[in-house]
């Protein structure tokens, strides 16, 4: 039988359409079990396969004055990101993106690195891209595989240089930060608060991303952008409501003499409000938005009048004259003395102690004066002797309780604490134990020597003085909003006491150094103070406050080298009648005007006031 | 006698080939710019000129197939020489040498021939044989026969090809009659090479083995010979390992860990499954496979198209091509039992284990049931050489069908 006999041929035929069907079946059973039985395991890995998410940043809450006024807000911008598979096609695709993006090796570096981070997110690789670039990148959307055109509400400050120190500013996300996870919710390109409010309420203006969802290829470009599945819908941040009046600030800003350096502190004092915060010289925050500019960047670092420094609350004088109301509190409230006590020694023009001559400011002496006069003509004379008599150790005590080594509290980040001294042990350390007199106290007694107070601080102060009771909130910003620190202080004075202090801050307007201030219809009261700055000018202080019967304003304001406090109180007073007289009535001063000098002749040591160097934006 | 055409396979033929355009079609449908887009109008020609030479083909009579064979066969061997020394590579085989092209033009694929005509050169040769081989020195002509085209192809690399050749060759064995303990001893040295991953496997498999020989008791130098061929076999493993190309060990090793590596060499593998299980019972409609339409699919018109139809049609697609290939396959073992002479016989069957080791391997590869290899689905993949030698294949068959013998009893 050959193998092609018909029998043998149809037995095998038989055997192997059995093995075609055995194939058969072992496939299909293979396909069963794919797509029957773990079907849906593979289903949904076919659903995270090709969707992305796209992050939708969140428009950042808007930060509003006192009356709703809008001090930072979103305006429509564009970034531009990339969905790469790998990091190959990433580099090519900033390639062939070169000539519309113009990329320095650096930024492609960063860009490079945050796709290594996460490489399923879109990688932004221009940010706050103008319209036409936007366009153009659109219109060469098929050579740009994975281009993701993102809306990214960007920050606008509308006032600009206004009111930069209070707000602040914000900038991209740093690498540091984003591997620290200091920063909740962060994604790459997210934008952080970096100074003022925006950085303090960071958490509550951020606000939460939303996502959207494209569809990708293989090859991670994007195919459908809409659609593929339902979007979350970002949450902007909240609102920041501030106490700030814009019309005062920006009026603050006007008044506040060109090309000096200071700063000026508005606040009522009955809620803590902070109405104007204002510190010379300024910066246009909207510079810092989108993709920095390292040059103007560098050019704000380092600009010797240091406009990032906000000295308002970063910065601390000497508080020269302004102080005496403190010595005098505390000594009346120790019951040393009353409004009407005179002191022992008549001013002459100076007062002997030891074997050194103390002098007053005016040559000619004030004669015998009260407490109140005193107040009113800054008489040294009287204070010297004041001071000696409440003896140092219960003045640095009395003086450590109403905080004036402290910081304020107030809701703006990096303020800085006034110094003055706890204990007479600092001067046991700084001068040995026998290196020192009582002579200290002198100098503390007309806020010289080892005394620095940052313009907020002063402010407080003035505010508890301006107060019915004596004692007045933390500085803020936002209501409710303390942030540690002295919640509140107290003077611990009677009511009369209070009244009589004002009175005696009245007259200072109405006939003493600041006399040529006054408005008419107000009563303000004010202390007039000359900083000594071993340095070179002296820096002028004016505080001040009105009505005087029932304050509902103080404005501490210190200029840099402007000499003496008489020179800048026609500017307080033209904020404090902007103020309670509303912005129709401009203030009724008589501009610069020369009073007599209010100083020490002779210089004592003060802490030096330079300020602290801030780092650049990348840093916290 | 004239039977006339045989119906029942013509329409199988037309309905897979519809199907297989369709899905072609579908599979240039993708939501990202490919090249496949318009795959589906050239291969419409394709399937125009291979009816015309299928008709052509089934006019030529099988003595005259027979007389041409030893030409044929030489003609494609030495069209397989010229392909290693001047060939080129193409798509995501650029770096083999499986193309003939002449001025840049791109001819075909020499091999889809070589596999027709050693199909031709080992059914002339069986056909002349009385009785099937009944010890491996008869299997060495055939063997010799598939082992050239064979050992070209496999330094073209193309591994898929080359394994059509061993499945082309046992088909024909076994329908010659040969016994199957024969076969297996003939495949030991492949099973051999396989088992060598493990020192363990490898040593049963030669313990198995040395009882095998000792109980079919074959001559002793066959038996030494066979039993020496797998040692070697085992100790070469690791070094003919070292010389597959990486891609090739890529792949086998993917093959046996998909996860390895998702993106690169599981990359097709995974993609293929998530395509077809994402899927489903019913699938996800014609052309809307997300899959497919965002390209994950790997080379989806060509070597993973049954994924793109896994992935629209879900199981029911699955299940329905299936049988129609079972049928096509079983239609075809019909028709090579009726044939009226042995060269003949042979032909039709060698045909229908050609066509069934390429489903077995593309389909089974989509699911991971067989080791990536680039060979076409018959009817569905995109390629013109492939095309063309299953439509003159089948003219040869219609040609056999027409000339049927009657069976003796029963029809």
């Amino acid at each position: 039988m050959t193998w092609f006999h018909a029998h043998a041929v149809a037995r095998r035929a038989e055997t192997a359409k059995v093995v075609v069907m055995v194939v058969a079946v072992m496939l299909g059973v293979k396909f069963f079990h794919t797509q029957v039985i773990t079907g849906g395991q593979y289903a949904l890995q076919s659903e995270q396969n090709r969707v992305r998410r796209v992050p939708v940043p969140a428009p950042r809450g808007l930060i509003v004055d006192r009356h709703g006024e809008v001090l930072a807000e979103n305006v429509p911008g564009y970034s531009v990101a990339l969905l790469a598979s790998s990091e190959d096609s990433l580099r090519s695709l900033l390639v062939r993106m070169d000539p519309l993006l113009s990329l320095s090796p650096d930024q492609e570096d960063v860009i490079l690195r945050s796709w290594r981070r996460s490489p399923q997110d879109p990688v932004v690789v221009l940010r706050d891209a103008p319209f036409s670039t936007v366009s153009a990148m659109e219109e060469r959307r098929v050579a740009i595989p994975g281009l993701v055109i993102q809306s990214e509400p960007k920050r606008l400050y509308p006032g600009g240089a206004f009111a930069a120190h209070v707000l602040g500013y914000v900038s991209q996300i740093t690498e540091q930060e984003l591997s620290d996870g200091a920063v909740t919710d962060a994604r790459f390109g997210a934008l952080v608060g970096r100074d003022g409010l925006e950085r303090v309420y960071d958490a509550r203006l951020r606000g939460r991303d939303g996502q959207r969802f494209v569809e990708v290829d293989a090859l991670g470009r994007t195919v459908r952008d809409h659609g593929v599945a339902p979007a979350l819908a970002p949450q902007p941040g909240d609102t920041l409501y501030t106490t700030i009046d814009a019309g005062l600030q920006r009026y603050v800003s006007e008044v506040f003499p060109a090309g000096m350096r200071g700063a000026v502190v508005v606040l009522d004092p009955r809620s803590g409000d902070i109405l104007a915060l204002y510190s010379a010289p300024s910066y246009d925050p909207n510079v810092f938005i989108g993709a920095v500019d390292l040059r103007e960047w560098q050019r704000l670092s380092a600009d010797p009048d240091h406009p990032l420094f906000n000295r308002a609350i970063q910065a601390a004088y000497p508080p020269g004259s302004p102080w005496k109301l403190l010595v005098a509190a505390i000594a009346m409230r120790r019951g040393l003395v009353n409004l009407d006590t005179r002191m022992e020694v008549p001013c002459r023009g100076g007062f002997q102690f030891g074997d050194r001559f103390w002098r007053c400011w005016r040559t000619e002496g004030h004669g015998h004066l009260n407490l109140k006069d005193a107040i009113a003509q800054s008489c040294n004379v009287y204070f010297y002797q004041l001071a000696l008599q409440l003896g140092l150790t219960s003045f640095l005590e009395d003086a450590a309780l109403l905080g004036v080594g402290e910081r304020t509290g107030i809701d703006l980040p990096s303020e800085r604490a006034s110094f003055f001294p706890r204990s007479t042990q600092y001067y046991d350390e700084r001068f040995g134990p026998r290196g020192w007199t009582r002579g200290v106290s002198m100098n503390l007694a007309i806020g010289q020597g080892e005394n620095a107070q940052t313009p907020i601080n002063v402010a407080h102060f003035y505010a508890m003085l301006s107060s019915p009771t004596g004692q007045a909130v933390a500085p803020h910003l936002v209501r409710g909003a303390g942030r540690g620190g002295a919640a509140e202080r107290r003077l611990q004075l009677t009511g009369e006491q209070l009244v009589g202090l004002r009175q005696a801050l009245l007259a200072v307007v109405e006939g003493g150094t600041a006399a040529r201030s006054r408005i008419r219809e107000l009563h303000i009261g004010g202390k007039t103070g000359t900083a000594q700055n071993a340095q070179g000018d002296d820096h002028g202080w004016f505080v001040a406050f009105a009505p005087v019967e029932a304050p509902e304003i103080v404005v501490a304001a210190v200029v840099e080298f402007g000499l003496h406090g008489s020179i800048i109180a026609p500017m307080v007073t033209s904020i404090i009648a902007r103020h309670l007289l509303g912005p129709s009535r401009p203030g009724e001063s008589d501009g610069r005007l020369v009073v007599p000098l209010d100083s020490v002749p002779t210089s004592v040591p003060i802490v030096p006031v330079a300020p602290r160097v801030d780092n650049g934006p990348g840093t916290r | 006698m004239d039977r006339g055409l045989d119906r029942p396979l013509a329409a199988l033929v037309a309905v897979l080939l519809s199907i297989g355009l369709a899905t072609l079609y579908s599979a240039g449908q993708t939501d990202v710019l490919g090249p496949a887009a318009l795959a589906w109008q050239r291969q419409l020609i394709f399937v125009g000129l291979g009816f015309v030479l299928a008709i052509i083909m089934s006019r030529v009579s099988l003595p005259i197939l027979e007389w041409a064979t030893p030409y044929i066969y030489f003609l494609a061997v030495g069209l397989l020489v010229l392909t290693l020394i001047v060939g080129t590579g193409a798509g995501t085989a650029a770096g083999t040498k499986s193309w003939l092209a002449i001025g840049g033009i791109r001819l075909g694929q020499p091999s889809e021939l070589a596999k027709l005509a050693t199909i031709l050169m080992l059914a002339r040769h069986l056909a002349g044989r009385r009785n099937a081989p009944r010890n491996l020195v008869e299997l060495l002509p055939a063997c010799a026969i598939v082992a050239v085209p064979f050992v070209l192809v496999g330094l073209q690399p193309d591994l898929g090809s080359a394994i059509v050749f061993l499945g082309i060759l046992l088909a024909m064995l076994f329908w010659v009659g040969t016994n199957g303990w024969l076969l297996l001893l003939l495949a030991s040295p492949g099973i051999s090479l396989m088992m060598a991953f493990s020192t363990l496997s490898w040593g049963l498999w030669i313990v198995g083995l040395t009882i095998l020989i000792l109980w079919i008791r074959p001559y002793v130098m066959e038996g030494l010979t066979v039993w020496l061929v797998n040692v070697g076999m085992g100790v070469m493993a690791l070094e003919l390992w070292n010389r597959l190309a990486p891609y090739q060990q890529n792949r086998l090793l993917s093959f046996l860990n998909p996860e390895i590596d998702p993106r690169a060499t599981g990359w097709h593998i995974i993609q293929s499954k998530v395509a077809i299980g994402s899927g489903g019972i019913f699938g996800k409609g014609y052309l809307d496979g997300s899959q497919k339409r965002l390209a994950f699919i790997p080379e989806q018109s060509t070597d993973f198209i049954y994924t793109v139809l896994g992935e629209e049609w879900g199981f029911l697609g699955v299940v329905v091509t299936l049988v129609l290939f079972t049928l096509l396959c079983t239609t075809l073992i019909g028709i090579a039992r009726r044939a009226q002479d042995a060269f003949a016989c042979m032909l039709v069957f060698g045909f229908a284990g050609m066509l069934l080791t390429h489903i077995l391997e593309n389909v089974g590869m989509t699911v991971g049931l067989m080791p990536i290899t680039g060979i076409p689905l018959p009817f569905f993949s995109y390629g013109g050489s492939f095309m063309l030698a299953c439509l003159l294949g089948l003219g040869v068959v219609f040609r056999v069908a027409r000339e049927g013998r009657r069976l003796g009893y029963g029809e």
